[in-house]
This record gives C-alpha cells, sequence and structure tokens, in this order.
C-alpha cells in the first residue's frame, strides 16, 4: 500500500468492497478498482459566479478473467448486493466471450515508489474560499473595465486496485486548478495556475496575468497568415505536447503504425533541444504512483534530444513485445491503450524576454484552442491562438494581432526550435495528469488562416 | 422511480434552509459496450451508475451539489451543501437570477424501442461485430479493422419545489465499423456509417440489424487501401459539395454551438468560447444563403437529441435557428430566456446526476432541399465532393472552421473524376453558409446520432442529433496547409 508520504491510507470502504469481489469471485483471476471523490468546482462568467457545484461520486470496476475471456462491469453503488451484482455481471460478460489470445493476465504484486500527490489543504477547500478566491479575480477585472471568466477547482480521490494475484495499490491525490481569461470588447488575457496544493495558487497572480493580457491586447489588427518565427508560452507548447501525446506517445499507435514514431525509435523526428519524458513520481509533476492495472509507473523518455527512444505502455501492448507494462494503462480494457499522463518537457537556458529580443519579423501566441490532429503520422495539427497573439518585429512587441489558425507538423514546427525557456510551467492534462512544458521559439511555423477578431 | 419520494425530501430541506427555487433529479443509467478488433474480441463492458443532483437557488445564486449514495441522511447532506454553495455563489454576482415560468407538469415520457437491446445475448453481439470485422480485413492493406456496438439506457426522475414531477426513460443504440490502412508512408481509415463509432439513435436493438454491418464492410476495407495510393487533395479554392455525414458536423460546429444562448451570454468564454451570434443579430442577421433553414427539434421519434421534457421540466420543442438564411432563434433555458423576456425554449439537460444542466443542442437539422446529391454533381464543372468527418476545429467565437474528411472526391466536368487523400477545408461561418447554392431533399436526408458533444467545466458530454442532406457551397477553400 501507498499514499502520501508511504502512509497507509486503504479506505474502510475500499476494503470492504475488495473483499467482497475477491471473496465471492469465481473467475480464474478477477481485479477490483475503487475511487472515491469529492469534486467542487466554481465557475464564473461576466465576472459573476454561474455555476458552482459539488459531486461525491465511487466507482467500483470489476474485471472477471476466465482463461484469457475477459470481461468489465462497473457500477456506482458500494452496497454488497450492488457489488456481488457487478461480480456475477462481469463474469456472465466473460463467459459469453471467444477467447482473447492478446491478453497477458493480470499483473502481479509490486513495489510502488513514493508518490506525494496529496494536499488536506486542497482536501478542505471549502466553497467559500473559492469563492474569494474568484471575488479577487473579478474585482481586479472590473476595475480595469474588463469583464472575467474561469473556473476555480478542488478535487480529492482516493483509488484502490486489488487482485486475486495478491496485488494491492492504493492512493489519494488532490489537485487544483484556477484559470481565467480577461476579456474587453476587442481583446482578452490569460492566466493559471495548477497544483496538487491549493495553497500554491494565488488568485491576485492569475488575475494579474490575464489583465495585464488583456490591456496588451487592445484593437488587434490584421496580419497575413503565412510562415513565421513564433514564439509560444508554456501554455501554447503544453497544448502541443498534450497533442503530441494523444496522437502517438502510447504504444498502442505506435505497434499500429499509426505513430509519428512508428519504425522512428532511434530516429531524429525532431530539434536536438528538445527532451520530453513521463514521470508520474516527479513531485514537479502531479504524481500518480500507479496505473488503473496497479501497475507502477516507470519514468519513460519519449524523446530526447530530439530523437525518439520510446512509448508508454500498458500490460496489452506490453505483452505483444514481450516488454513490461510501464504503468501507463487508462482503461482495464485493451481498446483505448496506455496514454502518457504525467508529462515533461525539459527547459532550456532563455526566457521570454531574449526570445523576443532574438525576433526579427515573428508571432508571439499566449495560448493555443481547440487543436484536432489533421495528420497524426505527420503529427499534422490544427487550431486557432487565443487571448493574446502579437506581431514581433525587429526584437520587440509591436501590436496585438486578430487570432490565426495554423495547420502544422508539430515536430516539424519544434525541429526548428532555437530557443527554450529555463522557466517551466506546469499545467493539468485532461482530468487526472500534468503537462510541465517551458516556452519555445521556433524559427519556421504556419499559420493558414485569420479571423476577424 | 423507487427511490424519489424519500429523497425529495431533501427539497423541502433547502427550501427551509433558505432556496426559493430547489430540484432534484434522480438518474440511473447503463451501459453496454461491445468492441472487435482484427478479429479478436477487445472488450465487453457494462456499466451502471446511479446518482442523484440538487440544485438550488438561494440569494439569487446558483448552487448545485451531488452524490452518488441514495438515501435520505445522503440527500439531506447534499441539499444542505447545494444550499451552502449557492450562498458563496451569492457573494460574487452582478444580478439575481431570474427563471422564465413554466406549467409544472406530472408526466412520464419512454423514447420508443422495439427490441430491447440489453436483452439481445452478449453472444449473438459479438458474433455479428466478428463477421463483419472479417470482411472489412479482406483487403489486405488494411491493418487494424474495428467494429463496435454500445447501448445506452437511462431512467431519470424530475421534481421541482414548483410542482414538477416528471419520470423519463430512454434507450439508445449505435454501432459502427472501421478500417485503418498503413503503407508507404499512409495511414487511412475508412469508416461505416460514420467515424466515432458509427450512427446512434433513441431506438433498439433493431436500429443496429438495419445498419446491416456486414454489408458495408467489404466496401469499408477496399475504400481505406485505395485511399493509400490516391493523390494528395489539391490546395485550391473551389466548389464544395459536402456529403451528409460531414454536414453533421458542420452543423454541429457552426450553427449548433454558436446558437446556445448562454455561450452567446459568455457563460463558455474561459473554456470553448462565446459565439458571433449576439443578441442584436436575432432575426436580422444573414447567416446563410436562402436556401440554409436550420431548425433544432427535440421531437422527432428516435433522434438522439429527443426527449419529452428537458432538465428543467420544459417541454421538447421545434424551433427555427436560422429561417431562409436569417438568424432567427436561439437555443435557451429558463434563465436566459428571460433576457428577451420570452419561455424557454427547452434545451437544459445534465450529463447525468452529477452535473448541473447546461444548454445543450437537440437534434438540430438542415432542413431538406429540391435537389439530389446525382444532380449536384452533374451541375458542377469543377469540384470536389468530401464526407465522412475526420477532424475538426472551430475558433472561440465559431467563425473560422477547418475539417478533415476520410474521403474527397474530385468533380470535373459534372463527374467523379477521382479519388483524394487527406481532404481539408475551410472557411468563415457565414460567409461559408452564404455560398449555399444546393441542398438535397428529403430521400437523401438522415437524422445522425452523435452521443459525444463537450461542453462545459466539468466537463459534460451529450447525445444531439443532426438532420443533414448533401450540399453544395461555392468558392471554399481545400487542401490546407503543407503536405
Amino acid at each position: 500500500m501507498v499514499g502520501a508520504k508511504g502512509k497507509a491510507l486503504r479506505s474502510r470502504d475500499h476494503a470492504r468492497v475488495a473483499d467482497i469481489v475477491l471473496n465471492t469471485s469465481r473467475a480464474d483471476q478477477v481485479e477490483v478498482a475503487v475511487e472515491t471523490a469529492d469534486i467542487y468546482l466554481t465557475r464564473f462568467a461576466n465576472s459573476e459566479i454561474h455555476q458552482n457545484t459539488g459531486e461525491h461520486t465511487t466507482e467500483v470496476v470489476v474485471r472477471s478473467v476466465f482463461g484469457q475471456k475477459v470481461g468489465v462491469a462497473s457500477t456506482t453503488s458500494l452496497d454488497r448486493g450492488a457489488v456481488e451484482e457487478t461480480v456475477r455481471r462481469a463474469e456472465d460478460i466473460a463467459k459469453l466471450q471467444p477467447e482473447n489470445p492478446g491478453f497477458p493476465g493480470l499483473p502481479g504484486p509490486a513495489e510502488y515508489g513514493a508518490a506525494d500527490g496529496y494536499c488536506e489543504e486542497t482536501a478542505a477547500c471549502s466553497p467559500e474560499q473559492r469563492a474569494a478566491g474568484v471575488a479577487e479575480i473579478c474585482g481586479l477585472a472590473v476595475k480595469n473595465g474588463l469583464v472575467a471568466s474561469g473556473s476555480f477547482s478542488t478535487a480529492a480521490r482516493e483509488a484502490m486496485v486489488a487482485n486475486s494475484r495478491g496485488l494491492l495499490a492504493e492512493m489519494r491525490f488532490t489537485r487544483a486548478n484556477l484559470l481565467t481569461v480577461a476579456m474587453s470588447t476587442t481583446g482578452s488575457g490569460y492566466g493559471e495556475q495548477f497544483s496538487v496544493c491549493v495553497g500554491d495558487i494565488d488568485p491576485r497572480q492569475v488575475a494579474e496575468e490575464a489583465v495585464e493580457g488583456c490591456l496588451a491586447d487592445a484593437e488587434p489588427g490584421d496580419v497575413e497568415p503565412g510562415e513565421y518565427e513564433a514564439i509560444f508560452e508554456e501554455y501554447a507548447v503544453a497544448d502541443m505536447i498534450q497533442m503530441l501525446a494523444y496522437m502517438g506517445l502510447g504504444a498502442l499507435a505506435f505497434q499500429e503504425g499509426r505513430s509519428f514514431m512508428s519504425g522512428n525509435i532511434g530516429q531524429k523526428i525532431t530539434g536536438g533541444n528538445i527532451t520530453i519524458w513521463d514521470d508520474g513520481l516527479d513531485p514537479a509533476g502531479v504524481p500518480l504512483p500507479f496505473d488503473v492495472e496497479g501497475v507502477p509507473k516507470q519514468k519513460v523518455v519519449l524523446i530526447e534530444g530530439g530523437v525518439a527512444r520510446g512509448v508508454v505502455y500498458d500490460s496489452y501492448t506490453a505483452a505483444r513485445e514481450g516488454k513490461q507494462s510501464t504503468g501507463h494503462a487508462i482503461s482495464p480494457l485493451p481498446s483505448a491503450g496506455p496514454f502518457a499522463v504525467n508529462l515533461f518537457m525539459a527547459g532550456g537556458d532563455s526566457s521570454l524576454e531574449e526570445m523576443i529580443a532574438a525576433t526579427k519579423r515573428g508571432i508571439y501566441v499566449k495560448r493555443l484552442h481547440y487543436t484536432n490532429p489533421v495528420h497524426p503520422v505527420k503529427s499534422l495539427l490544427t487550431g486557432m491562438t487565443r487571448d493574446g497573439t502579437f506581431l514581433v518585429e525587429n526584437g520587440r512587441i509591436v501590436r496585438p494581432v486578430k487570432n490565426l489558425r495554423f495547420t502544422e507538423s508539430i515536430l516539424g514546427a519544434l525541429g526548428s526550435a532555437e530557443l527554450v525557456s529555463r522557466e517551466t510551467k506546469l499545467l493539468p492534462l485532461y482530468s487526472l495528469g500534468g503537462v510541465r512544458a517551458p516556452a519555445v521559439k521556433v524559427k519556421r511555423f504556419t499559420f493558414t488562416g485569420v479571423t476577424e477578431y | 422511480m423507487r427511490d424519489v419520494p424519500e429523497l425529495e425530501d431533501a427539497l423541502d430541506l433547502a427550501v427551509a434552509k433558505g432556496a426559493s427555487y430547489a430540484d432534484i433529479r434522480v438518474v440511473r443509467r447503463r451501459q453496454e459496450s461491445i468492441s472487435v478488433k482484427n478479429g479478436t474480441v477487445e472488450g465487453v463492458s457494462m456499466s451502471e451508475d446511479r446518482g442523484f443532483g440538487v440544485r438550488v437557488l438561494v440569494d439569487g445564486a446558483w448552487g448545485f451539489a451531488s452524490s452518488s449514495k441514495l438515501d435520505l441522511d445522503e440527500a439531506l447532506r447534499v441539499a444542505g451543501d447545494a444550499v451552502r454553495i449557492a450562498r458563496a455563489s451569492a457573494t460574487v454576482k452582478q444580478r439575481d437570477v431570474s427563471l422564465a415560468p413554466v406549467r409544472p407538469v406530472t408526466d412520464s415520457h419512454t423514447t420508443p424501442c422495439r427490441v430491447d437491446p440489453f436483452e439481445v445475448p452478449v453472444d449473438e453481439k459479438i458474433q455479428l461485430l466478428l463477421d463483419a470485422d472479417g470482411l472489412v480485413r479482406e483487403d489486405r492493406r488494411v491493418r487494424v479493422s474495428t467494429a463496435s456496438m454500445s447501448f445506452f439506457e437511462e431512467e431519470k426522475a424530475f421534481i421541482s419545489t414548483e410542482g414538477a414531477r416528471i419520470d423519463q426513460k430512454r434507450v439508445e443504440s449505435g454501432a459502427g465499423l472501421s478500417a485503418v490502412a498503413v503503407g508507404q508512408g499512409e495511414v487511412q481509415r475508412r469508416s461505416y456509417p460514420a467515424a466515432f463509432g458509427g450512427d446512434f439513435a433513441c431506438a433498439g436493438y433493431e436500429f443496429v440489424e438495419a445498419l446491416d454491418l456486414p454489408g458495408h464492410a467489404e466496401q469499408v476495407g477496399r475504400e481505406a487501401g485505395e485511399l493509400l495510393e490516391a493523390p494528395q487533395c489539391p490546395s485550391v479554392t473551389t466548389t464544395v459539395i459536402v456529403g451528409t455525414n460531414q454536414m453533421a458536423l458542420q452543423i454541429h460546429e457552426s450553427c449548433g454551438h454558436p446558437s446556445e444562448l448562454d455561450r452567446v451570454l459568455g457563460t463558455e468564454a474561459s473554456y470553448a468560447g462565446t459565439s458571433f451570434l449576439t443578441p442584436e443579430k436575432r432575426g436580422k442577421f444573414r447567416y446563410g444563403s436562402e436556401l440554409v433553414s436550420i431548425t433544432a427539434d427535440a421531437t422527432i421519434p428516435g433522434g438522439l437529441g429527443s426527449f419529452g421534457y428537458d432538465d428543467e421540466g420544459v417541454p421538447a420543442q421545434r424551433t427555427p435557428l436560422v429561417d431562409g438564411g436569417i438568424f432567427a432563434n436561439y437555443l435557451t433555458s429558463r434563465e436566459t430566456a428571460t433576457r428577451f423576456g420570452e419561455m424557454s425554449g427547452g434545451t437544459m439537460r445534465a450529463d447525468g446526476p452529477h452535473r448541473m444542466p447546461i444548454i445543450r443542442m437537440t437534434n438540430i437539422n438542415l432542413e431538406p432541399g429540391d435537389w439530389t446529391l446525382e444532380e449536384m454533381i452533374r451541375d458542377t464543372k469543377e469540384g470536389i465532393f468530401l464526407d465522412t468527418n475526420k477532424s475538426w476545429s472551430i475558433d472561440d467565437k465559431r467563425l473560422n472552421f477547418q475539417f478533415g474528411t476520410e474521403v474527397g472526391y474530385l468533380i470535373k466536368d459534372g463527374a467523379i473524376a477521382g479519388m483524394v487523400k487527406n481532404p481539408t477545408y475551410t472557411g468563415i461561418t457565414p460567409e461559408f453558409w452564404g455560398g449555399c447554392d444546393a441542398v438535397a431533399g428529403r430521400d437523401e436526408w438522415h437524422l445522425w446520432g452523435i452521443p459525444s458533444c463537450g461542453k462545459g467545466e466539468p466537463m459534460q458530454v451529450a447525445h444531439v442529433g443532426h438532420g443533414s442532406a448533401p450540399a453544395r457551397f461555392r468558392n471554399v477553400r481545400v487542401g490546407v496547409g503543407k503536405w
């Protein structure tokens, strides 16, 4: 068992459910995963709170195995009857299936590294505390004649995985996230902070970043689409890394030839100053010691000095290559494939100021919007810039410009990365994980369209 | 539902603690998903979830809390939590929430379902998928074949302090298959009847059988293979004929989302953004050509966006959004409708018990015209026919969009002149719809079900429908980017 600072945490509810499942199962192997979550979110727009929610949820997922036949069933009830019924259902489903020759069996017991991803202050954060943070942001926006929108969320989760081979893993973790968009009639600015601990989040800083950005973004002008030098803040780079993970840093896409990593391990695929890895135990991220199968998370170097080094694995994909899972399963079924959710990109030795000073004519991008893959093997992505796009000329920001659409190979663009910032920023990745990213200046980036604002 | 009489005591507690309005939704959902891949059963899963959510108005502000634990003590705790949250909301407000009136009703509603999909044996469903999946791989260029089906059932009780008591039950079914071909440095996909899991409807297993997956499997595999050999889509500005499946997503992103009045009023500003359809444009703005009429219709039997009542107890309605090219109406809620002094359009829905309802699309439909696809192609000197969505992106006011489709066919002198790969097209929403000069008729109109519309924080996934027919657009930029 693992948890905050190695302390044993096993929830009595979770232990009871595990006992029910393990003792009533008639399958060759059985696995049970239980998660309990308390999630709060205060949402604001037009400088007022318009949605404010709290949820208490539970989920029990049972995976039953007969030979290589696998059935999965889940319930949100912790009642004995419901749990037993879920076990029966998983068994019935498994029995009706043909064998899945790719199923490697459930993982065995393991040792877990220390991963402190829990903060009592976050778990105890009240609606009044979140409202006070929102009030600070809205107050500064209104004072500057702007409108603030955003959300302030805090979440505490406990999760356990146990199986009939003796695996038992338990963790608890917290997340806190505050983000805001400040808007005028013509421009917008953005600020966001994310941490395990809500005490690390400073609403004033978030507000100032968004308000200052919005005031600088007043009355953006036109610029022709085309190829430019480009500077991307950490928000934009984190989005790119997240999309790389989605398009091809998992073993399933890699094995099926759908990934930009397929056939390229050991090959240079992007700039020599680009190093990306996944590490579920690094406290500089949002630690998660194991995956949904209870397999300990391994550090996986994905791209090192621009060279493709490896991808992340779950049990299914690892067995296909005779490897061990790296602890990156996100589902007890193989269809989803493994996913890197604790991503890091190495910082460099530059700063945003130095990047601007080094730019002859380029575009400065605060963040990206609605990015989506166009061609995963080419790492081709489309999306928009948002909440602060500026023209840089002769080493200084000269004016805000209207949002631009891009259609570009991300690895190709990062292949022309000239400068990488020392500073990195931690941002959320989907609902569980995080990505720590630097700012980057690239020599070439293709903007393919404009909009009217 | 059995649990409701006990849990509704939570509403009394909310009122006693100061709520001027409260409602409770008790929801039970179950889902069965089956997928096969390359001849192997990838997964069969059955999930059940249940819970309730309490929404309260206190001091003119909203609070919401929910739980998976269905008992009275928990309901009272959750109601107290919702009131406390609402009081916190009231400390940061610009105005009091007001609600358009609705006649409280006691009623029930069930969607049509001939064959209960949960009663069809799992092994029978698996065999259907394995049969189709095997046929997809008849083409040797196919590296990955998949076939899947899923079924969803929801029972929901809604009770409000205004006296509404509504029970609803819906059953949804859907299925699809796809082929991924790999070779020559390319990866190409074809799907049937649509990508991302296929097509869905409020219907029973009869819907899956009618899709005839095995009957379309070989074509899907063959076309994926052919795409590997096809030339790259040219980069030109030309005439585009959008097929009915891609049209569904075009409507979704460029008309459905921008018509959501909560988005227009700014409540999604920090997430997916706002909308170019600002209030002064209503009734005046030319959204598209005269051939473009788009309707929100939650009353179509079997539509994935159909229901009896929304999650505020407002009856399902049919509302014109774009009428003869002019932007006419929004999708509204009880709260947002008060901005126009109107009644709610009945589009508030929540993704299960743990989410607060927000405005969601229903069935957003391009009304049929009087052309046929064949006539459109014959009438086009030079252009491209695009279908089956592959990628999508739109800016934070829903103006600048870019879509990719699985396949494109060049048109020359009124005939199909060959397949192209990696087609994309881009445009500005009103300019694009303004270039519409032909819409196909009712015979080629299809109501698609999309069970994956994302919106809001925390994320809520809605099940929506889009009725669409092929349509033609002039002066569209295709083949975007460097290839």
